[in-house]
């Protein structure tokens, strides 16, 4: 089977006007406020390159780090796994739930345990997962797939999500105001995160030096599923280790600026180990595990133009500033990361071969690389990761010869120039008044909506040349 | 001063009028222009759709083609950016150190057009007349890669004659990004679509831009649908003046 390419998956988000509207304000309204409070931190640009320095000299020394984390978190109480890909992320996950008996597990925003596609074999095993992030738990009920990475159902707007609650939720009832969904959504997950005693979360960062892992979240329902339940399972990658406390400083500053526009992050959920663990007084999870997963990371960083995607802190701005996701929506990336981070990160995580469409769905206009936190070159990337695509054989053949020639025609300013003249004898049935309304394939795409200038009779250089003679 | 116009591909076969309207502005603030017929391509196409070996040969002609100029005058953003941005790491990549020392020699001395006349020459005012409405598009590559800031406006607000109207959502790409208009033209098309609404929304006649890749996409743009407002290269508006008629 051919999978599905990114044109392809847009062409049909594209013709969707009630998406097309839903994105366009939201991620208008994302994208002004980030801006605004990113602007006012006098030490923004500051902050950034501190981001980006903490990652890169972390990234340099990964393995080691890792180990620091593994011992730390074993001292507090905690229990840590290395799952080097999905499915062994999977039975570990789905093992440790099974062992408590679990009928049920609630769960916070984590979009690792997409990423390993965790709640189907959850599912198979008898367990059902509740997704407890509002956004996430819309998603989830209507069983679609998220489309944006901070906010989930981005491409839903409020009547539908009052459609959906009406008819999940048995509430024929409910309105359409934001008031009564929330509450109908806090009585709705009130009783799963009481009944629930296994929770599995992600984590935004885990401190090396002290086997703290934080979660940062808006709504208080992750603060639910990381203190309530008697065991919690926490799923992350392995890039997300930082080496010290401090510098959260540095991280829990970039974050809410760059992601929601918050100045300070309304619920970070820090925890250290167990209630037994030395650095706690009854306090946390009973059972505390943390699956460490590599799945392709470990792969980006051996490849040192593309390694900096792993600095990536999931802020999402990125996205809501890019022209290409805010019209083609996050489903066109068939991926649970979107936008400009996803078309780096997704290819390099699932293969080129399966998502190779997705580093060229980007007009390279910079947009992303100038705000994103970190300072991650993702415009680079994806001409690195395209190169590869070429290099590695999934572009077309056609293709491949055409460039070639192009190659040799540009090399050649005499073939240029040969060529040129037969173009404007090809031109003549299709140039009219100077423009071609319909060029033939595989250009055929620029006459969609846009005409083509003719060649002119002259070149450049013709002209030069005969101004020179004529002097 | 003597400058070597590197007039890009996409103006040699598709705007050579771009190329003379370079001209006679240079020419007209006392400049004597050179034009070496060797040069072809910067290779941004290859290097931007992944073909990056067939851009090295290309680097390679490029430094070869100009080394030895004072300056270097192209009226293309991107194509700058990439000569500036792209041109290091690929000759890094390609494992060449003595192309690499090269393309670090010779970069400071390319400029785009508007930069090159207001930050080397010190002009604002050409001495142009383009009685028009004109509203400025900044291409992706002159706000973001070159940081030209308001260079181009600058040049623009010294034209006599000439009434700039702010364009709207001025950051935001036009969609054209290259081979990204054809192998995603669905997405391409939308953006277009609501650059082309900003525009109209000035009421301006004309479209002006340093790059006219995305001349020829907003251009395309206008043209197809009928607008009556047409696309023009920034340097043809600065070649205008009362005496002359347009550069045709």
């Amino acid at each position: 089977m051919t999978a599905e390419t990114f044109p392809q998956r847009a062409h049909r988000s594209l013709r969707d006007s009630q998406l097309r509207r839903n994105l366009a304000k939201a991620t208008s309204t994302i994208r002004t406020k980030t801006a605004k409070v990113s602007a006012e931190l006098p030490d923004w640009e500051a902050l950034r390159d501190a981001g980006q320095a903490i990652k890169r000299e972390t990234l340099a020394e990964l393995d080691r780090h890792l180990v620091a984390l593994e011992e730390s978190v074993t001292r507090a109480g905690g229990v840590v796994h290395w799952a080097a890909d999905a499915a062994e992320a999977r039975r570990i996950i789905v093992g440790l739930a099974k062992a408590h008996g679990a009928e049920q597990v609630i769960k916070i925003k984590s979009m690792t345990t997409d990423e390993v596609e965790l709640n189907p074999a959850l599912e198979a095993a008898g367990i059902r997962p509740f997704e407890t992030d509002l956004a996430d738990m819309i998603v989830q009920m209507a069983h679609e797939k998220p489309s944006h990475l901070l906010v989930p159902a981005i491409h839903k707007n409020r009547s539908e999500i009052g459609a959906l609650f009406r008819d999940q939720m048995d509430r024929p009832d409910l309105s359409d105001q934001p008031g009564d969904l929330t509450r109908a959504a806090r009585a709705y997950l009130r009783d799963k995160f009481i009944e629930t005693p296994v929770a599995i979360s992600g984590a935004n960062f885990a401190v090396a030096e002290t086997g703290s892992v934080v979660v940062v979240e808006s709504e208080g329902n992750g603060r639910m599923c990381l203190t309530l339940p008697k065991v919690l399972i926490s799923i992350m990658g392995i890039e997300k280790v930082l080496p010290e406390w401090e510098h959260l400083e540095v991280f829990l500053q970039l974050l809410p600026r760059a992601s929601t526009g918050e100045r300070m992050n309304p619920y970070t959920s820090i925890w250290t180990g167990t209630q037994a663990g030395e650095r706690r007084a009854g306090d946390g999870p009973g059972e505390f595990h943390l699956v460490l997963l590599d799945n392709g990371r470990s792969k980006i960083l051996a490849d040192e133009a593309a390694r900096a995607t792993l600095h990536c802190i999931r802020c999402s701005r990125c996205l809501n500033v890019c022209p290409v996701y805010q019209r083609a929506g996050g489903h066109a990336y068939d991926s649970m990361y979107q936008g400009p981070i996803g078309a780096i990160l997704t290819p390099q995580l699932k293969g080129l071969d399966a998502a190779g469409s997705l580093p060229f769905a980007s007009s390279l206009c910079g947009a992303c690389q100038e705000v994103c936190p970190v300072r991650i070159p993702i415009p680079d990337i994806l001409v690195h990761l395209r190169g590869r695509v070429v290099r590695e054989g999934h572009a077309g053949l056609g293709e491949g010869l055409a460039m070639k020639a192009a190659g040799t025609l540009f090399d050649h300013p005499a073939l240029m120039a040969l060529a040129l003249s037969m173009g404007r004898a090809a031109q003549a049935p299709l140039a009219r008044d100077g423009r071609i309304e319909r060029l033939p394939p595989p250009l055929d795409g620029w006459s969609l909506g846009r005409d083509f200038p003719a060649l002119p009779k002259e070149s450049f250089r013709a002209w030069w040349k005969r101004r020179k003679a004529s002097r | 001063m003597l400058v070597s116009l590197f007039i890009t591909c996409f103006n040699d076969a598709l705007f050579p009028q771009t190329g003379q309207a370079v001209v006679t502005v240079l020419e007209r603030l006392g400049c004597e222009v050179a034009f070496p017929e060797a040069q072809s391509c910067c290779g941004q196409m290859h290097n931007n759709s992944g073909y990056q070996q067939e851009a090295v040969s290309l680097v390679r002609r490029f430094v070869e083609v100009f080394e030895d100029a004072e300056a270097i005058v192209a009226p293309a953003t991107s194509c700058v950016a990439m000569i500036r941005g792209q041109y290091p790491r690929l000759a890094r990549a390609a494992g060449d150190a003595k192309l690499e020392r090269r393309v670090a020699a010779l970069a400071p001395r390319v400029f785009e057009f508007t930069e090159f006349l207001t930050d080397r020459l010190g002009i604002e005012d050409v001495g142009a007349y383009y009685p028009h409405r004109v509203t400025y598009h900044s291409s992706c590559n002159s706000l973001r890669a070159l940081a030209l800031g308001d260079r181009p406006l600058r040049l623009l607000r010294a034209v006599r004659g000439l009434e700039l109207v702010e364009l709207a959502w001025a950051e935001e790409c036009c969609g054209f990004g290259g081979t990204f208009a054809v192998k995603n033209a669905e997405t391409s098309t939308a953006m277009l679509a609501d650059k082309l609404r900003h525009v109209l929304d000035t009421g301006a006649e004309v479209c002006t831009a340093g790059d006219n890749s995305c001349l020829m996409h907003i251009g395309g743009g206008l043209s197809r649908q009928r607008t009556g407002v047409r696309a023009v290269h920034l340097a043809e508006i600065l070649a205008c003046t009362e005496q002359t008629a347009p550069a045709s």
